[in-house]
């Protein structure tokens, strides 16, 4: 794939007001950049949320609504005074809408290097179903 | 974009949020022209980064979510440090399809100039979470001397 070999470029994170309630933490909320694909059984989103560990990050389901929340700590080092500055730390919140399709039960999610997998399993009658067809 | 007027904000201070305006505005304009063909040269590389720094040396922050430990690769030669690595991507079988492709992946090389002169064998570098520290002595002969006044 060519994306391989290509330069990464920096995008400037979305900076977003939580639309559910007003904040209660003095913290900026970031929308994290994500990948959603499918496969025949899930439907899974990737969201890019670093600073965040399978601790800090809350996932809910209510309705069809799915939101997905990451915590982060700033960790500035000690005694230090930041001279340059280009990214800035805060919190993640993204929505989603899930259809009936998804086997609410059975949601799995992993972190790992600061990235969120969420699997969201499809109900057994939205799986594609292959049909043999048979010589007559 | 601002979500509260200045002066409540916070630790957030006007003068950061005009810094990062600008910030955005250099890119957007530096993608502008690299999408025209032109090159108006790279005006921040990837990834971005935070610099601390005191008498002893400096500290150096860059996000990299998705980014093996291993992909990382860190060079520190005179005042200047290179980071570089990359970023893998992933494909999907022929019976999977994007609904949705926001994250990019590829090579990144960044080269900072430090204001001092490093002391190469102690610096460290700790990844965690995707987001990279790395710890960057001042050299020993680089340190400022405090000199003593004395009363004649």
């Amino acid at each position: 794939m060519t994306a391989q070999t290509k330069e990464l470029q920096v995008k400037e994170p979305e900076r977003i007001t939580p639309r559910q309630a007003e904040p209660t933490r003095d913290r900026l909320v970031f929308e994290p950049a994500v990948d959603i694909f499918e496969t025949p059984t899930d439907v899974v989103i990737v969201a890019d949320m670093p600073g965040v560990d399978e601790k800090s990050v809350d996932i809910t389901l209510d309705r069809n609504i799915l939101t997905i929340r990451g915590f982060v700590e700033p960790d500035n080092p000690e005694n230090y005074s930041m001279i340059y500055e280009e990214y800035e730390v805060g919190d993640y919140e993204r929505s989603f809408t899930i259809s009936n399709q998804i086997d609410r039960n059975n949601i799995q999610a992993t972190v790992k290097n600061g990235v969120l997998q969420v699997w969201l399993p499809k109900v057994d009658e939205a799986k594609a179903r292959k049909i043999q067809v048979k010589a007559g | 974009m601002l979500r509260r007027p200045f002066g409540v904000f916070g630790d957030v201070s006007p003068w950061r949020e005009m810094e990062r305006i600008h910030r955005l505005m250099d890119r957007m304009l530096y993608d502008a022209f690299s999408l025209a063909g032109g090159r108006v040269g790279p005006v921040s590389g990837y990834p971005a980064m935070n610099v601390w720094a005191n008498d002893e040396g400096a500290v150096i922050t860059a996000e990299l979510p998705g980014v093996d430990a291993d992909d990382i690769n860190i060079a520190v030669a005179g005042d200047t440090l290179t980071l570089s690595g990359q970023r893998k991507g992933y494909e999907l079988n022929k019976d999977e399809k994007f609904h949705r492709r926001e994250r990019s992946f590829g090579k990144f090389t960044r080269t900072i100039q430090l204001p001092f002169k490093v002391n190469a064998d102690k610096v460290e570098a700790l990844f965690k979470n995707g987001v990279l520290h790395i710890s960057i002595p001042r050299a020993e002969a680089d340190k400022p001397k405090k000199i003593t006044v004395k009363g004649a």
